[in-house]
């Protein structure tokens, strides 16, 4: 056995420098129980990421933890080799639509120039051109004709729609998206996936947490596997294997999941 | 001489009961849709110890040792509120129902042991104030609205609920998009980089700016019922935002109006002599418009 | 005569302590069932609701020729004008969108107004006759009857056992109105029958802490005994003893001093009991957890730092540095110890059995607990880790 002097300080490896999203160590707890261990990943630019798991196993607090939505118990997270704060603007998050008031009065326009707000600052006056802008992002996910409507009217599918709709607005670069695809009806996920495609095709990034996991290698180029530790990262081609997936969901419950995957 | 009366007597108290109304309704809006529409109610209970200490720091009933006062026990509930329920895992209504109570019993007891025979401190005052005795002793009739001199000798209460309800204003329209965005979607607010704690904050600050503002006028039963009645009214009238702090804003002139009119010449009609609680009057009108917003309104369902 | 007049004033006194110590624990039972049913403030709502109905009874039997301060007679009427109001935070709640805090927040407002504008009725009405209504906002034990301390404590009496008889609903309710529903419980005409039980005790309380305040006793003993248990039994017994204790102190202290008056004094009692509970109780206790997630911190770091080491990897983060030279891990210029060694390898064949856990067929289930921070050893026999070396075979590292 022989252990070599580690150099310490930061030191680029696995290109971490220029990855969208890169994340070294990272650990989150509730409580007494780390949700997230130890967690490196490195989102590879242009291309889509699937983030996959089973429930519970710190997906949308691996996200909500690169965002700084919550606190990591330890760990470094990069944007392009540099923190948060300086590419915030670069990064648009597509919350879980179960964490939002549906019932806020408010309508799909309204909800679609929130994602100006960066842009407009407080008090910049919404013009003709931001509204057109964001009618454009409604159009690109088939919402136009729903501008007026109150958010809490419109089905879960074309909620969805509008949250995506509100990120394109933001112009970012790097898009994370939590479930995207939780308790959308088909043509929802069409909608959504053309857009994401289309958004790679432009030269952006797309991280999602997914959980179909028969429709990852049609939807993905990469893919991120977790069970509170990293187990497993790359193309889907050589990373979504029978075995990955029984290191991450377990023995027996896996079975199912991996036929469905292979057959 | 009817003018005369009405604009010293009757005036006054109307402007700084409208004030106050819409002071309160104005951050309620933001707190009914946060859900913390109770947060009122605990600043305008703590309010009443603040006056406490102020008064047995300073040993005087002076306006601005009071509002400091008041406005540092509102902060304090705020935090001990925030900190039992996030540290100690507490549903937010009991974590209120511990530290509204406990700070109201801690300004009864201080008030019961201290010396305050010779000044005017007392729970009921701090209740329910005393609106019909902010009168205008200098006006002689319409033409003191242009006369600089009687002007100056408006209740100080006029002037300070109108700054009240001014910076409440600016704060709104300044942090129009924060507050909106933050009520809304928390999580996006973050990831935009938005101190949302801090927002949070500010909106139970503006509260309770504008709770302690009006508790010396209209006592703390016009602030509680402001702060919720006509922002839940203008709720179930529309499904915009906009629309609703208009609505809401409308219906706290109406109670605020109706209120003291229907108080101080209500019983006359009756046939008594005597008048009863603006302040209980305007609350009670509120929840009557509330009420028939329940029943009629256009949106009142989700 | 003098003497008399001291065992007189002991006997009340007597009475009116157990009056407020067998109240404090009632309430304090059934504010458990409340509070675990995350419906604490539904009780501000109530208590303040009772002014109207309390200012009407006392118009209505000097109307009709009475005294107008029978206890008895205005607390029929305050509980009538509670159960008005808990019925418009109901409907408010059931057919309109406003969410129950607004719900609550707007009656208790709108009847307390009311109440005040009947007041000053009253004040009109009659000068002479009004006799301290205003008692009721804030409470006073002073000069109370014998008869008036004897339907406290009976009243309370009755509101407990009542509490006790349909303990097992109520909790299930409370815990899974679904599963409640399920079997067979309705759990509706729990939750009316316990916001009834609510309002005997803000009814029964008016006279001696107000009711303003009464909302403490129903309040705060269940949520300081609920830092002391995960067992619900346990919690509703806590709170009953935490309401005794603060109505029993409140009312001793108020009849020896008279400048103390009962209802803050019991409100802050139980606070008091309910500071000691946040800062020191074990488990959900301030102390006990920043102790354990500072523990937990190090814990990670070090762990993290060793993996680092065993594998070669920079450690970024200073805090882990300085916990592995404290620990004695590491030296001053980042090289590992002999200790910090051993440890680092020991880890990473944990890591790898971990691994090889996760793929085995009989033993992937175990997975769940692999936080990062258990060590293997801590699931798995010596056999079984035997067994997964075997299968490591060359691939292992140390």
């Amino acid at each position: 056995m022989s252990l070599q002097v580690a150099p310490t300080g930061p030191a680029d490896q696995d290109g971490v420098d220029t990855a969208p999203l890169a994340l070294r160590g990272l650990t989150v707890a509730y409580g007494a129980e780390p949700v997230v261990f130890s967690v490196d990943m490195t989102v590879a630019p242009g291309a889509m990421t699937a983030i996959i798991g089973p429930n519970g196993a710190g997906k949308s607090t691996l996200l909500k933890a690169s965002l700084g939505i919550v606190t990591p118990l330890a760990g470094q997270i990069t944007y392009w080799g540099d923190g948060l704060a300086r590419n915030r603007n670069r990064v648009a998050y597509v919350p879980q639509r179960a964490s939002v008031d549906w019932d806020f009065p408010t309508q799909v326009l309204d909800v679609v120039l929130m994602g100006l707000y960066a842009e407009l600052g407080l008090l910049r006056r919404v013009r003709p051109q931001h509204i057109a802008r964001a009618m454009a992002c409604l159009t690109r996910v088939g919402m136009q004709d729903f501008a007026d409507r109150q958010i809490g009217q419109l089905s879960g599918g074309q909620q969805q729609r509008v949250f995506l709709a509100r990120a394109l607005a933001q112009h970012a670069d790097l898009f994370l998206l939590d479930e995207p695809f939780a308790g959308v009806d088909a043509a929802t996920e069409e909608a959504i996936i053309t857009v994401l495609k289309s958004l790679k095709d432009e030269g952006k990034t797309v991280v999602a947490v997914h959980h179909d996991l028969s429709t990852v290698d049609t939807y993905f180029d990469n893919v991120f596997l977790i069970n509170r530790r990293r187990l497993g990262e790359g193309p889907v081609s050589e990373a979504f294997t029978p075995d990955a997936l029984q290191a991450a969901y377990g023995g027996r419950l896996s079975d199912g999941l991996i036929a469905a995957q292979t057959g | 001489m009817m003018g005369y009366e009405f604009v010293a007597l009757s005036l006054p108290p109307i402007v700084i009961g409208v004030l106050a109304a819409m002071a309160c309704a104005l951050p309620g809006n933001f707190l009914l849709l946060r859900r913390q529409s109770l947060i009122g109610d605990a600043i305008s209970h703590v309010v009443l110890p603040g006056i406490v200490v102020a008064f047995l720091l300073t040993g005087t009933v002076a306006a601005l040792p009071m509002m400091v006062g008041a406005a540092a026990a509102a902060v304090v509930a705020v935090v001990a509120i925030e900190a039992i329920r996030r540290l100690g895992r507490v549903e937010s209504g009991a974590a209120m129902g511990v530290i509204f109570t406990a700070m109201f019993a801690g300004g009864v007891l201080l008030l019961e042991q201290s010396d305050t025979s010779s000044v005017h401190l007392d729970v009921e005052h701090a209740l329910y104030g005393n609106l019909e005795s902010l009168i205008w002793l200098d006006a002689v009739g319409w033409q003191s609205l242009i006369d600089p001199a009687a002007l100056a000798l408006l209740p100080p209460e006029l002037w300070r609920m109108a700054l009240a309800f001014a910076v409440v204003c600016l704060a709104t329209w300044l942090f129009w998009r924060p507050l909106k965005a933050t009520s809304f979607d928390e999580g996006f607010a973050q990831s935009l980089g938005w101190p949302t704690g801090l927002i949070g904050m500010g909106i139970v600050i503006m509260a309770a700016l504008a709770a302690v503002a009006a508790f010396d006028a209209v006592g703390s039963i016009i602030v509680i019922a402001m702060f919720i009645c006509p922002p839940a009214a203008a709720r179930l009238m529309t499904n915009r935002l906009g629309t609703q702090v208009a609505w809401s804003l409308a219906f706290a002139v109406l109670s605020a109006v109706l209120g003291y009119v229907l108080a101080g010449y209500g019983p006359l009609w009756l046939g008594y002599s005597a008048s009863v609680s603006a302040a209980g009057m305007i609350a009670t009108i509120s929840g009557l418009i509330l009420a028939l917003a329940a029943l009629f309104g256009p949106h009142r369902r989700a | 005569m003098l003497d008399a007049l001291t065992f007189q004033l002991g006997y009340n006194a007597a009475l009116v302590t157990l009056g407020a110590t067998m109240l404090g624990f009632a309430a304090g039972a059934v504010g458990a069932f409340l509070y675990l049913r995350k419906r604490a403030l539904v009780s501000d709502a109530i208590s303040h609701a009772t002014l109207p109905g309390l200012v009407l009874a006392f118009i209505g039997m000097v109307a009709l020729g009475g005294d107008g301060r029978a206890l008895g007679g205005l607390l029929l009427g305050s509980a009538g004008s509670a159960l008005v109001g808990l019925w418009v935070t109901n409907w408010l709640t059931r057919t309109t969108r406003l969410s129950e805090d607004a719900a609550i927040g707007a009656v208790l407002s709108v009847f307390f107004g009311f109440g005040i504008v009947l007041l000053t009725v009253v004040q009109n009405m009659s000068a002479g006759r009004q006799a301290g209504l205003e008692g009721f906002l804030l409470g006073s034990t002073a000069g109370m009857l014998r008869s008036d301390a004897i339907l406290i404590a009976v009243g309370s009496l009755v509101v407990l056992l009542a509490t006790l008889y349909m303990r097992r609903p109520l909790l299930i309710t409370a815990f899974d109105p679904g599963y409640a529903a399920v079997r067979g419980i309705n759990t509706h005409r729990f939750d009316m029958a316990l916001m009834v039980l609510v309002l005997g005790i803000t009814v029964v309380g008016l006279k001696v802490v107000g009711l303003i305040l009464i909302v403490a006793m129903l309040i705060i003993p269940p949520v300081a005994a609920r830092f002391w248990s995960e067992n619900a039994v346990k919690v509703v017994g806590l709170s009953a003893l935490f309401g005794g204790l603060s109505g029993y102190i409140g009312a001793a202290a108020s009849a020896t001093a008279p400048a103390l008056p009962t209802g803050p004094i019991i409100v802050l009692t139980s606070f008091a009991l309910f500071v000691l509970s946040l800062l020191l109780a074990p488990g959900r206790g301030l102390l006990a957890m920043a102790l354990r997630h500072r523990r937990l911190q190090k814990q990670v770091h070090i762990r993290q730092g060793l993996l680092a080491l065993a594998r070669n990897q920079a450690i970024y983060e200073g805090f882990t540095r300085r916990l592995l030279r404290r620990a004695g891990m590491m030296q001053a210029d980042g090289v590992p110890t002999l200790e910090g060694r051993k440890e680092a390898s020991q880890l990473l064949h944990d890591e790898a059995l971990w691994q090889e856990l996760r793929r085995s067929q009989t033993l992937s289930e175990l997975a769940i607990r692999d936080d990062g921070l258990t060590r293997i050893a801590e699931v798995l026999t010596a056999d079984q880790i035997a067994a997964l070396d075997a299968q490591l075979g060359p691939k292992a590292v140390s």
